[in-house]
This record gives C-alpha cells, sequence and structure tokens, in this order.
C-alpha cells in the first residue's frame, strides 16, 4: 500500500501525494523516500497532497515536522492540500498550522508558493 | 445490558497499527457509532500500540495485549506491552515531548490519547511495561 505514494518533482518543489493511511507503519517509507529526493534535487518546498488520506496519527505530525526542518535552512514551505475534517483536526491540534499552510487544492498550492518567489 | 470483550495478542511489529485499528473498528460495528467516534479512537488506538512497538520494545521484538470491551456504551480498551516502561509518567504524557526525536516522532501520542478519548490511565513500571487503559462513550450525542 505504502508504495502508491507518488513523490513529483516540479522544479524546486516536491509534490508528495499520500496514498495510505499515514501510521507509524507507512510514515517510515514517506519520510526516507522523501528525504533522498530533497536531498538529490534540492528541493525548496513541499506539497503535501492529502486526498486520499483516510487516517493520520501523530506519526504523520512527526513526518511533517520532520520535512519542515529540512526544508527551513533552504527558506522553503510546506503546503497541505485536500485536508479533510478529521486530519485538520489533527494538524490544528498539534499546532502545525504555524509551521504550513493549508490551501484547498494543488493549484491555489502553486499560486501560494509562486507569490513568495515574486 | 450489552456486554462484549475481545482480547487480541499481537506481535510488535508495524503493521499491526492498522491490524489493530481495524479490529476495533469491527468490535465497535454493534454500536453504530459515528465517524467521529470511530476516528478518535482508531487515533487513540493507533497512539498506545505504537508506543509499545517503538518505546516498549525499542523496535525489537514483544508481544501486546489489547483487551477490549463493550458496556453497554462504554468502549474500553486496554493496551499493554512487557516492555521498558516508562520512567516518569508525567513527563511522557507532556505535548512534544520525545525520547525520539531521531526518528521524527511528534510527541504528541499522549496527548491524542487524552483528547480523544474521555478516560486515559497510564501505569508503568520500568523493566517490566505499561498498561494503557482508556475509555470512551459511544453515541452519546444521539441519546
Amino acid at each position: 500500500m505504502k508504495y502508491q505514494t507518488n513523490f513529483k518533482v516540479m522544479g524546486r518543489t516536491l509534490l508528495i501525494e499520500l496514498n495510505s493511511e499515514l501510521d507509524h507503519h507507512n510514515s517510515e517509507f514517506i519520510r526516507k523516500k522523501a528525504d533522498n529526493i530533497i536531498d538529490a534535487n534540492v528541493i525548496k518546498n513541499i506539497i503535501l497532497d492529502f486526498d486520499k488520506v483516510s487516517f493520520m496519527d501523530s506519526s504523520g505530525i512527526g513526518v511533517i515536522m520532520g520535512r519542515y526542518k529540512k526544508i527551513i535552512f533552504n527558506k522553503g514551505k510546506i503546503v497541505v492540500i485536500n485536508i479533510n475534517k478529521s486530519i485538520d483536526r489533527i494538524l490544528r491540534m498539534s499546532g502545525l498550522y504555524r509551521l504550513v499552510e493549508r490551501c484547498d487544492d494543488l493549484d491555489m498550492a502553486i499560486d501560494k508558493l509562486e507569490e513568495r518567489v515574486k | 445490558m450489552f456486554k462484549n470483550k475481545v482480547n487480541i495478542e499481537l506481535d510488535s511489529i508495524s503493521c499491526n497499527e492498522a491490524f489493530a485499528r481495524m479490529a476495533t473498528v469491527a468490535f465497535l460495528a454493534p454500536l453504530d457509532p459515528t465517524i467521529d467516534e470511530l476516528s478518535d479512537i482508531k487515533t487513540a488506538v493507533s497512539e498506545a500500540i505504537t508506543n509499545c512497538i517503538i518505546h516498549g520494545y525499542d523496535n525489537c521484538y514483544g508481544k501486546i495485549y489489547m483487551n477490549m470491551k463493550l458496556e453497554n456504551n462504554k468502549f474500553t480498551v486496554e493496551i499493554i506491552d512487557n516492555g521498558i516502561g516508562i520512567e516518569n509518567i508525567d513527563k511522557a504524557m507532556e505535548p512534544m515531548y520525545t525520547t525520539k526525536e531521531e526518528e521524527d516522532r511528534s510527541g504528541m501520542g499522549f496527548c491524542f490519547m487524552e483528547a480523544f478519548m474521555d478516560e486515559l490511565v497510564v501505569k508503568s513500571k520500568k523493566n517490566e511495561g505499561t498498561t494503557i487503559i482508556m475509555s470512551k462513550y459511544i453515541n452519546v450525542e444521539g441519546e
């Protein structure tokens, strides 16, 4: 199941299309793969697409916090998109919206990231 | 009074986190819980099982015992490991506190258990293990 997560490099932005329950089991693969791509492509920004994520626990929070610590050195940003109600609650409770921005969809996320460049 | 009990023994491997969540959903089905209630309990169970695996047994082999109980609309789950135990429970329960930062742990596990369940008891003894007992009342809104 975890191998269905798609990683797309778009310039210096990495789009991660999550496609599994974001628990400890699946997080291990996602964080390692993401870190390899971030290092190899000098990734600055990350867009995390939660459209197909039905479940997330504190392991998912750890994945986002860990990637934030990496890309902040490049003055990068993390944007989360397609957030459902239960995932929104987890993100809010853990204070993660202080570190990441939420957008409705991919187009809005790309607009948001490009504004910063201008 | 409606009563039911199911006890499960799990190996401490990470694919059993999803199994424990699914077993919980199946166990609760007769009560017809709301999606929010299910999502709360799944998160809390997932946190407790993950703690057994990465902290209790430090990613090594061990047994996790998961005992679920229903009494009318009260769901209780005990999650027990015979691992290293927690030295300072108060500290462990602080938000953002983790002993495994290098593994990208957020330190939010106990916070979610506390927030999503109605009752939470943590018992632990060094080198003997940890027992988590959590309860939640189901279908409270519908009454």
